[in-house]
């Protein structure tokens, strides 16, 4: 493992196009619950690599791609959902009042430019200006009891002309590649993931492969829940943006990743501890391969892959995350050659589980003799 | 029976690397059932087969421990918690690592108050000197678990991973004696409970039994000044009413109540509001599984020297023999 940043640059082996496709997808909204704008955009991307695809009753994408013999079943998971806002009321003069969706910081809202649903009506989330603020409002936390979104409408009937209650707000920022192959943006949590897995439907694998961009993970990692249930697959990847806190004045074990490090492996967070097996292979597989890779220090946050495993009769799963510094605000940033390092990551992992499934994968976790232990159950 | 809890609490086997625990079930009932096999999460189910109702008995193999999340210059490690490991309990404890290796838990000394003693501001030396020492040792994710070897004094058993290997210990008792019956018999050893019932889940819905019972610890309210609580060591095994994760089916409980009174077997009843158990997931698992629970009442939980009474467990025992005969 490559503690300290080492780095590979990717410039040449891959296609700058799939920055481009990746700086689309965050353009477009997809709040949890109400992902349509993405799922859509990923179906036209998808539908000519896939052998078949269908949208579930949640809302889940699920791309089929025909395996080459091997009875085997691999779920690929990215969620398509961000963070964003809800549309709860309209006061008297014409300002919106929200709850947020998923897990944005109160502090993270003020004076940030929010789009709001179909028709992306502009709108901005204002505070009271220093000058009139009082010594305890400017020591005191902001309480989002107190923020509202402004659209510029004079009163409710005029707000009510462009907006709706129940209408989901997205932050309204654009990409912005910038530094040292840095890419910032909003909801890079998690379209780095989608245009990695939309990426790695161009190709076909011994295994069936069930590319599944799942709805409403940021509030409770529902979508990923029904659909590992209709799949029922051997073994699942999921790809992720992950959290990144590598800044001055934080002690070494308390940052999660550190950007430009390369993908980081989930040993275990809050919602799932990853499959010994699987998580060891991928990472001998960077190994073979000169991939950079890291640890993911903390216990903190749950991935889809928490429900896939214990759906069914279980599943083996592992994560693999682009590290995202700011996340879930408009101005996450990543390092473009770890999104790069996670796409040749998981490509080559892809390439090996064949062989993985024959000796490791496919015993039973503990490899145990089936003569000695008196037969293979049907259970 | 203090023979078999032995062997079984000297297994290291934190959540998600119960497999050790796994081989030494295996080896003390593989003889006695006709069929033993694990699944993707690692549960460990052995089949005793039979023509009347499928009855799945779970054991959790999983104890709590700790997760290396950070290896520092000078041969430090910091660590994250599996399951629930109090901060201050954890303080001056010895923790063994699978390949042997033993750590010492302490705290940055340069904290005010010992409340601010969190996990975050813990770490375990290995008596590495450096980074790269240490790494020859251990790594980032490997897991270490208190130590605190079993002793059996005053009819009591002091030791550590009491939870849940006192329940692998009952099941495992059960699997040998062969209890004659038309019921089909499902010994699971379940994986991942202590970090949400995880491994239960997976199970169950595999075997879709007809019933369950999940065999557990549960805590006592009869030390200085303890927490109000109905359960005391010695008293007999306690059978569930509720807990956090589940409320017993009525006929499951009243029919482990009748078989308690038929044999002369002493309980009493365990009614929590905190802690759940593999019953929790696996009541709601596949349509729903009647499921209730018999706990072993026990001091101490989540510590390196948890107690539990001897006649408590062999109570236990007689009392799941009894049911699964019906």
């Amino acid at each position: 493992m490559i503690e300290h940043g080492v780095l590979s640059t990717a410039s040449g082996e891959y296609p700058e196009s799939l920055i481009d496709t990746l700086k689309k997808l965050t353009m477009l909204d997809g709040v949890s619950g109400d992902e349509k704008p993405v799922r859509d955009f990923i179906i036209e991307l998808i539908k000519d690599r896939a052998d078949s695809w269908h949208v579930d009753n949640i809302g889940n994408l699920i791309a089929f791609r025909k395996g080459t013999g091997l009875g085997k079943k691999v779920m690929l998971a990215a969620h398509m959902d961000e963070v964003g806002l809800l549309i709860t009321g309209i006061n008297d003069n014409g300002l919106l009042k929200f709850k947020a969706v998923g897990g944005i910081e109160t502090r993270v809202l003020v004076g940030k430019r929010v789009r709001i649903g179909k028709d992306r009506v502009p709108g901005v989330i204002g505070y009271k200006p220093i000058h009139l603020q009082d010594d305890s409002e400017r020591k005191s936390t902001v309480k989002k009891s107190g923020l509202t979104i402004d659209i510029g409408a004079k009163d409710r009937e005029q707000a009510e002309a462009s907006v709706s209650v129940g209408d989901t707000a997205a932050f309204d920022y654009d990409p912005v590649e910038f530094g040292d192959q840095k890419l910032m943006a909003k909801a890079l949590d998690n379209r780095v993931g989608c245009a990695l897995l939309a990426e790695l439907l161009k190709d076909r694998y011994p295994f069936d492969v069930y590319g599944c961009f799942t709805v409403q993970e940021e509030i409770g990692l529902k979508g990923a829940k029904a659909a590992s249930y209709a799949v029922e697959p051997d073994a699942a990847i999921i790809l992720e943006g992950t959290t990144c806190y590598d800044l001055t004045g934080t002690d070494e074990h308390m940052m999660s990743t550190r950007l430009g490090d390369g993908p980081a492996l989930t040993v275990m967070d809050r919602s799932v501890i990853s499959d010994r097996g699987l998580f060891r292979f991928i990472t001998h597989t960077a190994e073979r391969l000169g991939i950079p890779w890291q640890v993911k220090r903390t216990i903190s946050g749950g991935t889809d892959a928490g429900r896939i495993q214990v759906s069914g009769r279980g599943v083996k799963v592992c994560t693999i995350s682009v590290p995202c510094r700011y996340i879930h605000t408009p101005v996450s940033i990543m390092d473009k050659r770890d999104f790069f390092n996670v796409l040749k990551l998981a490509e080559g992992t892809l390439a090996g589980l064949a062989g993985w499934f024959s000796e490791d994968g496919n015993a039973g976790a503990y490899g145990f003799d089936q003569n000695q232990s008196g037969g293979e159950s049907d259970v | 029976m203090f023979d078999t809890i032995s062997m079984l609490v000297n297994a290291f086997g934190p959540s998600g690397r119960e497999n050790r625990v796994a081989e030494v079930v295996t080896q003390m009932i593989k003889d006695k059932v006709d069929e033993i096999s694990s699944d993707a999460m690692g549960n460990l189910i052995a089949v005793k087969k039979g023509s009347g109702k499928k009855i799945m008995l779970a054991a959790h193999m999983d104890e709590i421990g700790l997760i290396i999340t950070t290896i520092d210059d000078k041969g430090f490690l910091r660590f994250g918690t599996v399951g629930g490991v109090l901060p201050l309990i954890s303080l001056g404890q010895r923790v063994v690592f699978e390949n042997g290796l033993t750590g010492v838990v302490w705290y940055e000394e340069s904290i005010e108050s010992m409340k601010d003693a969190k996990i975050d501001k813990m770490y375990i030396d290995i008596g590495a000197k450096t980074r790269e020492q240490a790494r020859e040792l251990v790594e980032i994710g490997d897991m270490a678990v208190f130590e605190g070897r079993p002793v059996e004094q005053n009819g009591l058993i002091i030791s550590k991973a009491l939870d849940d290997r006192v329940g692998c210990a009952i099941l495992a008792e059960l699997a040998r004696r062969c209890p004659a019956t038309d019921n089909e018999i499902y010994y699971v050893f379940t994986t991942q409970e202590e970090v949400g019932l995880r491994g239960a889940r997976t199970a169950a819905y595999a075997i879709r039994p007809d019933l369950a019972i999940a065999i557990d610890v549960t805590r006592t309210g009869d030390t200085p000044k303890s927490k109000p609580g109905a359960v005391s060591l010695g008293e007999g095994p306690a059978i569930k009413v509720k807990d956090n994760s589940v409320i017993a089916h009525p006929r499951i409980r009243e029919r482990l109540v009748d078989c308690a009174r038929e044999n002369g077997i002493p309980f009493q009843f365990e009614v929590v509001d905190k802690g759940g158990t593999d019953a929790g997931s696996i009541h709601i698992t596949a349509g729903g599984i009647p499921s209730g629970g018999v706990s072993i009442p026990t001091r101490f939980i989540h510590s390196a020297s948890e107690i539990v009474d001897i006649k408590d467990v062999e109570n236990a025992a007689r009392l799941l023999e009894a049911f699964i005969k019906f």
